[in-house]
């Protein structure tokens, strides 16, 4: 469980200090696939950052089953890194390094042994769809493949939760229902609890159980996604909502499905 | 005097003048990496945004490599014979003339290596950190290694560079290709001399700036 409390992140500027996030409080639990929505620049990326600490709060707390994060440090900050996983916009494979290079980075920070690590890494490819390409480079692979082959690093330490920074947004309709698809069975087959980035309102609504809305380094909304969608309470929700044209994907599940997929969600959780 | 003749006469000469150039710049492009990788780590890692960010440490080190980049090789070459003569314990031949190559190519190689690094995507980094990674781990398994094809790149200018100052350091001492240059084309009218240590600084310059890039090639796995 990610409990955060009244959190907020101050940049300094020429300006004055300026409030990514502003007294933001939000609970997580296990098994959520939880959607983090707004726009640009609202402080999405921000909030996301300070789970593992790549920003550090100005004030709040953030406990993770119970323990309070903000003040780790040293070796306990690299294990609670080690203990989240995170995948990006732009994939952040490492170029020089082959797709099971890659993959292993990970457990070659821990100085897992190298039978092991290149073990580990095949079974993550064989989940992530990708068994065969181990001699890859990322230059050769496609947007969708580059982003499994991430998928696939950040599961590499058995990470309880996986932070997702606008991870489709680089990709086009079709991939981005296949990853969120994968993105969904890693969330059910292995019990990753999932914090999912988005400024699109359909891949919030595809995969997410719960969602926040942020509007500059507010939390203007949370709860369940079907009810925020349903009766979207802040007069931002309902904008995101009207402006955004594309909600649904154009694959061929129906709204009915896709209510009753929610409802399967809810009662999982 | 045909080709057979001039190589029985000069080919000796010509051919230990290549290889005091070579030797000279070899181990001289080696010490400048040996010094100039840590300072160019040194200036990226402490940059405002760096992984490190160190106010102080970055002007210092940005300063002496400034300040040292300043200064024209031949003046340095003179302007340090204290120091050489206090390290080396000669101003004369090759150990004389490799000490000033150092002073004046490690902190080029410093700017070469900092350029390099900062091509390194940012992103990288932050994912790195992501997992866990030291900042010893993040500049040895992110910045050094991701950025090979370019510092391979750097390196064959590098090389270049100090062969070209090595011609100059050959003149006060050190022997090699410049100094028979000098010492035959300038000062005995010896233009054929001349002529064939020109062809061979060409030629040594080419073979190594194609193995640079084809080496550089190789590795490099981006399209
Ligand atoms: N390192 C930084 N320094 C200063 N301001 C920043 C920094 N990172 C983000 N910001 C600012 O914080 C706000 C929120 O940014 P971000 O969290 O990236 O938004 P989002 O991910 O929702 O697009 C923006 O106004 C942005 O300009
Ligand atoms: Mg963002």
């Amino acid at each position: 469980m990610i409990e955060i409390e009244h959190l907020t992140k101050l940049y300094s500027a020429n300006t004055g200090d300026h409030a990514a996030l502003h007294n933001v409080s939000l609970t997580i639990n296990d098994g959520d696939i939880f959607g983090i929505i707004g726009q640009s620049g609202a402080g999405k990326s921000t909030l996301v950052r300070c789970i593992n600490l790549l920003e550090q709060p100005s004030s709040g707390k953030i406990l993770i089953d119970g323990n309070d994060i903000t003040h780790y440090k040293g070796k306990q900050l690299l294990a609670l890194r080690e203990s989240i996983g995170m995948i990006f916009q732009n994939f952040s494979l490492f170029q020089q390094r082959t797709v099971l290079g890659n993959v292993t980075f990970p457990l070659e920070l821990r100085h897992e042994n190298k039978a092991k690590r290149e073990q580990r890494a095949k079974e993550l490819l064989d989940v992530v769809g990708l068994a065969g390409y181990e001699q890859r480079y990322p230059s050769e692979l496609s947007g969708g493949q580059q982003q499994r082959v991430a998928i696939a690093r950040a599961l590499a330490n058995d990470p309880k939760i996986m932070l997702c920074d606008e991870a489709t947004s680089a990709l086009d309709t079709r991939t981005t229902v296949a990853i969120l698809d994968l993105l969904q069975e890693i969330n059910r087959n292995l019990g990753v609890t999932i914090v999912l980035i988005t400024h699109s309102l359909a891949v919030a609504q595809k995969i997410c159980n719960r969602i926040a809305v942020i509007d500059d380094g507010k939390l203007v909304e949370e709860g369940k996604t079907r009810d925020v969608f349903d009766n979207p309470k802040s007069p931002i929700t309902r904008e995101l909502i009207s402006n955004d044209s594309s909600m649904a994907f154009s694959d061929n599940e129906t709204t009915e499905e896709k209510a009753k997929f929610q409802e399967l969600r809810e009662e999982e959780a | 005097m045909d080709l057979g003749q001039f190589f029985g006469r000069y080919g000796a000469l010509l051919a230990e003048g290549t290889w005091a150039s070579l030797e000279m710049t070899i181990i001289s492009t080696i010490m400048a990496y040996i010094i100039g990788i840590p300072l160019g780590v040194l200036v990226v890692v402490t940059a405002k945004n760096g992984l490190r960010p160190h106010r102080a440490i970055n002007a210092v080190v940005g300063w002496i490599i400034n300040i040292t980049r300043s200064i024209p090789f031949i003046v340095l070459l003179v302007f340090i014979l204290p120091f050489t003569r206090l390290v080396v314990g000669t101003t004369l031949g090759i150990p004389g003339a490799i000490v000033p190559l150092i002073v004046a190519a490690a902190p080029f190689v410093g700017r070469m290596v900092e350029q390099s690094l900062a091509e390194v995507d940012s992103g990288l980094v932050e994912a790195a950190q992501s997992f866990g990674a030291t900042t010893w781990q993040i500049i040895y398994k992110v910045y050094l290694r991701e950025s090979l094809p370019s510092l391979i790149r750097g390196m064959s200018i590098v090389f270049i560079t100090i062969f070209g100052y090595s011609a100059m350091a050959g003149t006060v001492g050190g022997g090699g290709l410049g100094d028979i240059a000098i010492r035959y084309g300038y000062q005995r009218y010896q233009y054929d001399v001349m002529i064939a240590s020109v062809i061979l600084c060409i030629i040594v310059v080419q073979v190594f700036q194609s193995i640079g890039d084809i080496a550089a090639r190789a590795i490099d796995k981006r399209k």
